[in-house]
């Protein structure tokens, strides 16, 4: 086969790589052909026909997401027939979908509004049969509303493909086709990790996360309570892309002074607690790694690969550590070590946490994460919720002044900083692990092997003279596939990061759309991201959890030390076993046999 | 095994063993969804986990293969299950007059169960009895000449039927 071919587009010769479909060998050369259901990460559906074009000598148009390019093919891509014939198909899709876009989440950055635009669909032809569904609420973080789906299964090839859960498919046919969980149960009963991945992939709102902005503005507004709010690492790497800024500006301090602006009294960071996460989880590895406990160690931060354990891994649930995640240490230290220093009363506290993340609304729901009967985080919302909050009082984000955060629980390390991205985790736990094992310092800090979005990654340093094996995995579908690994050789690795959602926290399930002309899962952006991250560690003087002054204070002041008494009771968990009907079970199966 | 009725796993899980060794096993798929109506007469939810586990595919996906195709009954059928003819000889003699009386007597649609589980209806086709029609099947027994008080006559002898066992 020739490496290169000769194809023609738009009357004119080109040169391409042989072994591409048209849209892709189109995309190289600059053309721009729509699309719906195409997915460059995904495999090909060829569900929607948007990108139909003309190929000489063929009878219909194709479809050029599915067609591969010959040498000497002829293609026109913007015809006026092909110009009507994908505005014919966009206004059939828009026929049945609710149309009600003034007062849809998705105002504004819906790819479905955006392609009417683009074609130019300027009246309605067609009124069509609509849908008439009942929204699917059971989840504590995402809610499906089948009426706006318009089946270009990018959500189902999301949740298989890339996450290995597959916790929806398509269901009944013709026009009554559905998207849903298996025997249609509620979503928050199936097997779904509440990721959230479906609505960053969804081009419409048919997933969107369940918004609880209206209810924090009337806290705010509530004077008999105190307001506290934790922002996760990776909201400020993403929150101004949501604002038109250029993906990657760190907007660490001007979130927190909108965050004040809002009303809220006291803003601390989650990287306070990110650091405390390490303390008590590489505190815990060194006693594993000393046979106190079962190795590998699996970290225990993100909660949807804690619901995924739940559910697929029942059996490796004394693998992960017993650390609870940043955001739920801080919210029961606020509502004790903060409420005694500040003599407030804990009651009156009410706690928000800011998360890329939608599967931490479930987390703050879970029973077991509860201090002196009370609920520890009262409320969280996404990035995308608090960038709608902000733009919606009226607060001018993009020129504000930037602010501190407030002290005891608003400093942090550079350690606590890379949390946010795939690798971060285990990084900073080594950074802290090593130096409180060996009482030395630790020369080389950045762990290169451990970063970047491939798959699955993996390092190796030496703890006096024993040798340490890591691993590192982000989306549940790499996760599948390393803890695969794991149940074939269980002593491979002695410690493991699991993030569920691909590039880690940087592309949770909560982080802002991406502007017009970025998509979903887009690896330069994620890049960009993380590099907003890995430079504020750079940045910081202090760069290792265990040297954050703070985090020393409230030890010596409150918890004593690492795995204290006073630490297992407020910041470690439990997890159980718990088993969904229409489990997929590709991995239970690969349990039972040992395969 | 989870199902209120054990009886036909095993038999199903073998099936599921022969097609797991052909190449692309699962392509056999609809062959053992047949294979389970036939036993159950239905789609156990519990057993299609349970296919789910053997044959590595998610269940959302089987669920989606079981709504595609209308033969597949997601519900379990009722006792007695009442197949009307819509065959062409019953239909021109009015047998969608006696399938509307027996969805307005029994209060369920085509494809559902009474609430007490004993009756389903399914439509059939031509049951090969055309010189009585319009005919009903309930439990392999035909009955012909139907009019929609027969229809609802016989329906009510099966209820006392039931009430006495
Ligand atoms: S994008 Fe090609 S068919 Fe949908
Ligand atoms: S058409 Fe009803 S028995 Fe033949």
């Amino acid at each position: 086969m020739q490496d290169t071919i000769t194809i023609t587009i738009n009357g004119k010769e080109y040169k391409v790589k042989a072994g591409q479909t048209i849209m892709q060998a189109a995309d190289s050369l600059g053309f721009h052909i729509p699309r719906l259901c195409y997915h460059p990460k995904l495999s090909i559906e060829g569900a929607c026909r948007v990108c139909i074009v003309e190929v000489e000598g063929m009878k219909n148009f194709v479809a050029s997401c599915a067609f591969p390019i010959n040498n000497g093919i002829k293609i026109k891509t913007n015809t006026a027939q092909l110009r009507r014939a994908r505005r014919d198909i966009v206004e059939l899709i828009l026929d049945n979908h609710p149309q009600d876009c003034h007062i849809c989440e998705r105002d504004g950055n819906c790819e479905l509004q955006h392609l009417a635009y683009t074609m130019g669909i300027r009246k309605k032809h067609f009124e069509g049969q609509k849908k008439n569904y009942d929204l699917d609420l059971s989840s504590a973080s995402v809610i499906r509303d089948p009426n706006k789906c318009i089946l270009c299964g990018r959500c189902v090839r999301m949740c298989t493909e890339i996450q290995g859960v597959s916790a929806i498919d398509y269901a009944n046919r013709g026009f009554d086709t559905v998207v849903m969980p298996a025997y249609n149960q509620p979503l928050g009963e199936s097997v779904c990790s509440h990721c959230g991945q479906c609505i960053n992939i969804c081009p419409t709102a048919a997933f969107v996360e369940k918004n609880y902005t209206q209810e924090l503005f009337e806290k705010l507004d509530d004077e008999s309570i105190i307001k506290v709010v934790q922002v996760a690492p990776a909201v400020r790497a993403a929150i101004g892309e949501a604002f038109g800024l250029e993906p990657g500006r760190n907007m660490e301090h001007e979130t927190a002074a909108a965050l004040r602006k809002l009303g809220f009294n006291y803003v601390f960071d989650t990287q306070f607690s990110a650091d405390l996460t390490i303390m008590e989880e590489a505190s815990e590895f060194l006693e594993r790694v000393q046979g106190k406990g079962k190795l590998p160690l699996i970290t225990s931060c993100c909660p949807g690969w804690i619901n995924c354990a739940e559910k697929f891994y029942p059996e490796m649930l004394e693998n992960i550590s017993t650390s609870k995640s940043p955001m739920s240490m801080m919210s029961p230290l606020l509502k004790t070590y903060f409420a005694q220093k500040q003599k407030i009363d804990p009651e009156k506290i009410f706690c928000v946490a800011v998360m890329p993340c939608t599967a931490k609304k479930c987390e703050s729901e879970r029973p077991e994460h509860t201090v002196n009967d009370m609920r520890a985080t009262d409320l969280v919302i996404t990035t995308r919720e608090l960038a709608w909050m902000i733009k919606s009082a009226g607060i001018d984000f993009v020129n504000i002044a930037g602010e501190a955060y407030d002290k005891p629980c608003g400093m942090s390390s550079g350690a606590a900083t890379i949390f946010g991205v795939t690798g971060g985790v285990m990084e900073a736990a080594v950074r802290t692990a090593y130096e409180l094992y060996t009482g030395e310092t630790m020369t080389e800090i950045e762990l290169e092997d451990i970063r970047g979005l491939q798959g699955i990654k993996e390092g190796q340093l030496t703890l006096e003279g024993q040798e340490i094996r890591i691993a590192v995995a982000h989306g549940l579908g790499n996760a599948h596939k390393l803890l695969k690994i794991v149940k074939q050789e269980p002593d491979k690795y002695h410690f493991i990061e699991i993030m569920a959602c691909p590039g880690g926290c940087i592309g949770g399930g909560g982080q802002p759309y991406p502007s017009e002309n970025l998509i979903p899962l887009d690896q330069n952006l994620l890049n960009t991201r993380a590099k907003a991250l890995y430079e504020s560690d750079r940045k910081n003087t202090i760069r290792r959890s265990h040297e954050n002054p703070e985090v020393q204070r409230l030890y010596r002041e409150f918890l004593k030390r690492p795995l204290s008494d006073k630490s297992h009771e407020l910041l470690h968990t439990h997890y159980k076993a718990k088993q969904p009907q229409g489990i997929v079970s590709h991995m239970l199966n690969n349990l039972q046999n040992g395969k | 095994m989870i199902t209120e009725d054990n009886t036909f796993i095993d038999e199903i899980k073998n099936f599921i063993a022969t097609k797991m060794t052909l190449p692309n096993p699962e392509s056999n798929l609809i062959a053992v969804l047949h294979k389970v109506q036939q036993l159950y007469c239905y789609l156990p939810k519990d057993v299609i986990d349970m296919i789910a586990i053997e044959m590595n595919i998610p269940a959302a996906h089987i669920w989606g293969v079981a709504t595609f195709y209308h033969y597949f009954n997601l519900k379990k059928p009722g006792k007695y299950i009442i197949a009307i003819c819509l065959g062409t000889a019953c239909y021109v003699k009015g047998s969608n007059k006696i399938l509307e009386a027996i969805k307005e007597h029994l209060k369920i649609d085509v494809g559902q169960v009474t609430e007490d589980g004993i009756f389903s209806i399914q439509p059939a086709r031509c049951v090969g009895a055309c010189g009585q029609a319009p005919v009903l099947m309930i439990d392999e027994k035909i009955y012909g000449e139907l009019t929609p008080d027969k229809a609802i006559e016989i329906i009510e002898k099966y209820r006392n039927k039931n009430n006495n066992d």
